[in-house]
């Protein structure tokens, strides 16, 4: 990339971080780990990979990560999230666990509801070329026990659709893809997320 | 529920059941034995829970013959969590492996912490679409399992024992050979695929890559937060907790405490922090003192 390199953390409290950071430097971004607060501090924008949102959300309110997410969103920082990490973003999480009583916390930054597991179990798993608004070629998306989301609200924009259900989102600078861009050879939508962390940091500036 | 555009082909499979075995990383993976035990597990933070009827330091106490658990509590089970579910076979019992994947298990493990059904072969993995995992004390053994189609290694340690010795041993084994096959030159990798019966297709990927085409995990002997920080010093990827929770004083908090120590595991503090009175844990075995017929970690090859 042209022009200074661009501040990207991600998120690596578990699951799929190293595959996102392996690409993210191979885009020229300077990325970094983020485990506690502290590690939030001068990034330009953030990546939540896959893995269990259970888990991660466990260890987010284990490690105060809510609220200062939330406000390095308020402060400008896009956000990126990714399967699990798409799930942490929605205002409305269905299908958590029965015994927290279905409910499951989230970021609360996208317009959305999300419906965990919505393809069903590992065996239903499935890699599909998925037409993507704003690419011109289709995406090659691997879904690993995908989340999808419905009751899209008006400030969301539905980005791609599989079998009728919205699996990627855009909302001002957050991004949320319920399928897995990092484990697909092709780098087109990490791209794409740089690209909006570097038109909202010159916003900013 | 939807299905995969037409057939999916056996590539795409591997492909997705290697993907999903990246999404365990830099977590831990809970043996219950009950939903209730599931339901702490998952409460406690763990990627996945193992369903297994009795665990290994049980299974060490009581002898016998250890087979599949019973669907009826695995069923149990996948009702009482959301996360991922997986559940043992005996190593090459094919049958078992077919009624896992007909419950929906998300992964199976063939595992040689029951007794084996079969003293020459292991299943073909490749044959199911569930993923696999499977245990190994050494590179070779590592990459015959998967050229069988696992998806995921884990060292074998000493089940049972609260004795974190084996795993370490394992895990410097299969990685100081992988840094081995790295110094090797190209034209020596036939013959060090010949030295370890390991598939040369395999061997060539190690020596590119410098790692398991597949993600590694640490299992037996795992009972405290600076166990699992230490595997994952020593580089693998995940952690597998079996007797080492439930057989503790508070599984809760021993729980909590591990998968903290995996995610930090680089940062001495909070593990400090998170080892702080935790109570006692299991007991332990010295594995000097096993007799080599108790020794699970020799079973497979």
């Amino acid at each position: 990339m042209a022009g200074k390199p661009l501040h990207i953390g991600v998120l690596a409290l578990q699951g799929a971080f190293r595959e996102h950071r392996q690409r993210l430097e191979s885009l020229g971004a300077l990325v970094r780990e983020v485990r506690l607060p502290a590690d939030l501090v001068g990034l330009d924008g953030l990546v939540l990979p896959g893995g269990e949102s259970t888990t991660m959300a466990r260890l987010l309110t284990e490690y105060a990560l809510w609220q200062p997410i939330r406000k390095f969103h308020a402060g400008g920082g896009a956000v990126w999230g990714t399967c699990a990490g798409a799930i942490l973003l929605a205002r409305e999480v269905r299908g958590a666990p029965p015994q927290f009583g279905g409910q499951q916390a989230s970021l609360g930054l996208l317009d959305a509801a999300v419906q965990r597991n919505a393809f069903g179990r590992q065996i239903n798993s499935f890699a599909a070329t998925l037409p993507v608004s704003g690419l011109e070629e289709p995406f090659p998306a691997v879904f690993i026990r995908a989340p999808a989301f419905s009751d899209v609200g008006s400030q969301a924009t539905v980005l791609a659709t599989w079998e009728g259900q919205a699996v990627m989102l855009r909302q001002d600078a957050v991004l949320a893809t319920a399928f897995h861009p990092e484990l697909s050879p092709d780098a087109r939508i990490h791209a794409l997320f740089l690209m909006k962390v570097a038109e909202t940091k010159t916003e900013m500036t | 529920m939807s299905e995969p555009t037409a057939q999916t082909p056996q590539p795409q499979q591997t492909y997705l059941n290697f993907g999903f075995a990246e999404m365990f990383k830099g977590g831990v993976i809970m043996d219950v034995v009950t939903a209730d035990q599931a339901r702490i597990a998952e409460a406690a933070g763990a990627t996945a829970v193992m369903a297994l009827e009795r665990v290994p330091a049980d299974i060490r106490v009581d002898g016998g013959v250890a087979r599949m658990s019973d669907p009826k509590m695995i069923k149990e089970i996948i009702a009482a969590v959301t996360i991922p579910v997986m559940a043992k076979v005996r190593i090459g019992h094919i049958v078992e492996a077919q009624i896992l994947q007909a419950l929906g298990v998300d992964f199976i493990d063939e595992s040689e912490v029951l007794t084996p059904a079969d003293e020459q072969f292991h299943i073909l993995k490749s044959e199911f679409k569930v993923p696999f995992v499977c245990g190994a004390k050494n590179l070779g053994e590592a990459l015959r399992r998967v050229g069988e189609g696992a998806s995921m290694i884990r060292t074998k340690g000493e089940a049972g024992t609260g004795n974190v010795v084996e795993a370490v041993r394992h895990a410097r084994t299969v990685l100081g050979e992988i840094r081995t096959i790295q110094a090797r030159p190209a034209e020596e990798l036939m013959t060090v695929a010949r030295d370890l019966q390991a598939p040369y297709e395999l061997v060539r990927y190690v020596h590119q890559h410098g790692k398991l085409p597949v993600v590694n995990f640490a299992a037996g002997g795992v009972a405290t937060p600076a166990d699992a920080a230490l595997m994952m010093v020593l580089g693998l990827d995940g952690v597998f907790v079996g007797s080492g929770i439930f057989k503790s004083d508070n599984p809760e908090r021993r729980a909590q405490a591990i998968v903290k120590a995996v995610t930090h595991f680089q940062n001495p503090e909070v593990l400090a922090e998170v080892s702080e009175d935790l109570g006692a844990p299991m007991t332990g075995i010295n594995i000097d003192d096993l007799i080599p017929a108790e020794r699970l970690a020799s079973r497979g090859w």
